[in-house]
């Protein structure tokens, strides 16, 4: 019973957060009517085992005057031995221009989201650092033309609230 | 010129004005108000109703429906109500789609009252309850609950406010506008009056789905209830859908047929628009509709525990999303607080009394509003109250 009710706080904290990071614990503990103190023992606890990973803004980087470009790069691998995909993978996560790393079903095997100052960029680390890779066989590159979406968050400026001030 | 006002009919004349319209004024020429004074979800209708309600309008849905409304709608009515209160309803002929629970109000009050009939009103309750009764040509009877028992009414009094002219009792629980509910046992209690008084019973349970504590018992669905009460229900608020106008009733099939003569002539039907958007909601809205009630749980406990921090008694409302502290602390009238609030800080809270005597000392916050909205204002209030009480 103690630790369902655990599972169940731990999953609303990781809701809130996972909605607005900057949720203070005493807010936190004031949504689910609970003590502050438990609130942070929770979450120091899943900073821990990893499951709150890190705490980050979503910017829209359209918005300001920094040129980025972003990628979508299918990449079809050979599998090996023992480590499967995972070694590949990994040898293509460690690069700081690549921002995913996805293992899919389906034609290809890594979805790879890459993000560079230009087109010329992306190319160079495609050509140069991925397509060369050991164990890649092929590689697609789509560039992206605009995010509207993004882990949830609408890109456009929201609805507005249309109510009136006071309604009976 | 003619002094207009001496040809409207006298009882439309003798209907004071709502005491949330000076408010609003008040409110509406202020900019960046916070308000926490709004009777409806702040969420915006889940985009699969409204997607589906465009599709309609795309494959030319766009005339009027029967009376009753759209069959499909009437059954799928009909079976969320046997699923989720194990009441029965023959969707050919006990239920009647209207628009909004206003209308429903209106028709169940005009097709039951005659000239002179009582009927019961708990207050504080919905600004339209006392005017719809005397539109009816009946006299409204109010019964006030108290602050002591958490607005929640009792049988002993209802019982006692019952005449020989007794009709009806009007309840709304969920409670718009101090969240109270009602327990099973408590309905019971009522019902066992109502029977012994032979009266019907008009429930406007509109925030059924709003419960946060235990289940929303439908009072139709108490032994012998079903037949004699007037169930009234909507989509407004579960489903974040108060300006479609789109609600229900369901009754005996005489009161139905009765109310559908009226909702006939008056109204002819409700917007078919509408009705396809709501079979929508019933078919797929669940989800949704719990990831709201789970927002304003949350918010609920963060506001309750808020004002009683700052000094202003709030009982845990157990239903709709609305609080109802208790403002006295403060040495101020409702109407003095609320006008003091808004001018000083900006947040803008209903005064209690503008829905009825009993609610005076006390004010209505909706928390249908942002939690940043929500920060803001608790913190303003807190301020504020603490200035009021110190100069006492």
């Amino acid at each position: 019973m103690g630790n369902n009710n655990n599972d169940k706080t731990d999953q609303s904290i990781l809701e809130l957060l996972e909605q607005n990071c900057r949720l203070t614990s005493g807010e936190i503990a004031a949504l689910l009517d609970l003590e502050e103190m438990i609130i942070q023992q929770r979450i120091v606890a899943m900073e821990q085992k990893g499951i709150i990973c890190t705490y980050q803004a979503m910017v829209n980087w359209e918005k300001t005057a920094t040129e980025k470009v972003n990628a979508l790069i299918e990449v079809k691998i050979t599998p090996q031995r023992e480590v499967g995909f995972d070694a590949v993978a990994e040898r293509i996560y460690r690069f700081p221009e690549v921002h995913s790393v996805l293992l899919m079903s389906g034609d290809y095997d890594l979805a790879v989201f890459l993000e560079g100052k230009n087109m010329k960029d992306v190319a160079q680390f495609v050509s140069s650092k991925l397509a060369t890779m050991e164990h890649v066989l092929s590689t697609a590159t789509h560039f992206v033309l605009k995010t509207y979406k993004k882990h949830g968050c609408i890109m456009e400026d929201g609805e507005t609230d249309r109510r009136l001030v006071i309604t009976p | 010129m003619s002094d207009w006002h001496n040809y409207l009919n006298d009882t439309v004349k003798n209907i004071p004005p709502s005491g949330i319209r000076r408010f609003f004024s008040l409110a509406a020429e202020m900019e960046g108000v916070i308000s926490l004074g709004v009777g409806e979800p702040d969420f915006v209708t889940p985009w699969h109703i409204r997607e589906a309600c465009v599709y309609s309008l795309e494959k030319g849905h766009t005339t009027y429906t029967a009376n009753q409304g759209l069959l499909a709608l009437r059954k799928a009515v009909g079976k969320h109500l046997s699923q989720t209160y194990q009441v029965d309803y023959n969707p050919q002929d006990q239920l009647l789609i209207t628009v909004g629970v206003s209308e429903g109000l209106d028709l169940a009050l005009r097709v039951i009252v005659q000239p002179g009939d009582e009927v019961l009103i708990p207050e504080p309750c919905y600004v339209s309850y006392v005017p719809g009764v005397i539109l009816a040509g009946g006299v409204p009877v109010s019964i006030s609950a108290k602050p002591e028992d958490h607005f929640e009414v009792t049988a002993a009094m209802i019982e006692q406010a019952v005449t020989p002219r007794t009709k009806a009792l009007l309840l709304s629980y969920p409670n718009n506008p101090t969240g109270a509910v009602l327990s099973k046992q408590q309905l019971s209690a009522i019902a066992a009056v109502v029977k012994r008084h032979d009266l019907i019973v008009i429930s406007d349970e509109i925030y059924d789905h709003l419960t946060y504590r235990g289940k929303h018992t439908c009072f139709a669905s108490l032994p012998g209830m079903q037949e004699r009460t007037i169930l009234l229900n909507g989509f407004s608020k579960a489903y974040a859908m108060t300006g479609w106008r789109v609600g229900y009733a369901a009754s005996n099939a005489e009161f139905i047929e009765a109310m559908n003569k009226i909702h006939q002539y008056t109204m002819l039907c409700a917007p078919v628009t509408a009705q396809m958007a709501a079979i929508e909601a019933l078919k797929s809205g669940r989800q949704e509709m719990l990831k709201m009630i789970e927002q304003y749980d949350r918010r609920r406990r963060m506001v309750v525990r808020a004002f009683n921090e700052i000094g202003l008694p709030c009982f845990e409302p157990g239903g709709a999303f609305y609080v109802f502290p208790d403002i006295r602390p403060t040495g101020l009238s409702s109407v003095a607080f609320a006008e003091e609030l808004i001018k000083e800080t900006k947040v803008a809270v209903v005064p209690g009394n503008a829905f009825g005597s009993s609610g005076e000392g006390f004010v209505r916050c909706s928390y249908a509003a942002s939690l940043a909205s929500l920060t803001e204002a608790m913190k303003r209030i807190a301020d504020f109250t603490a200035r009021k009480i110190k100069r006492l």
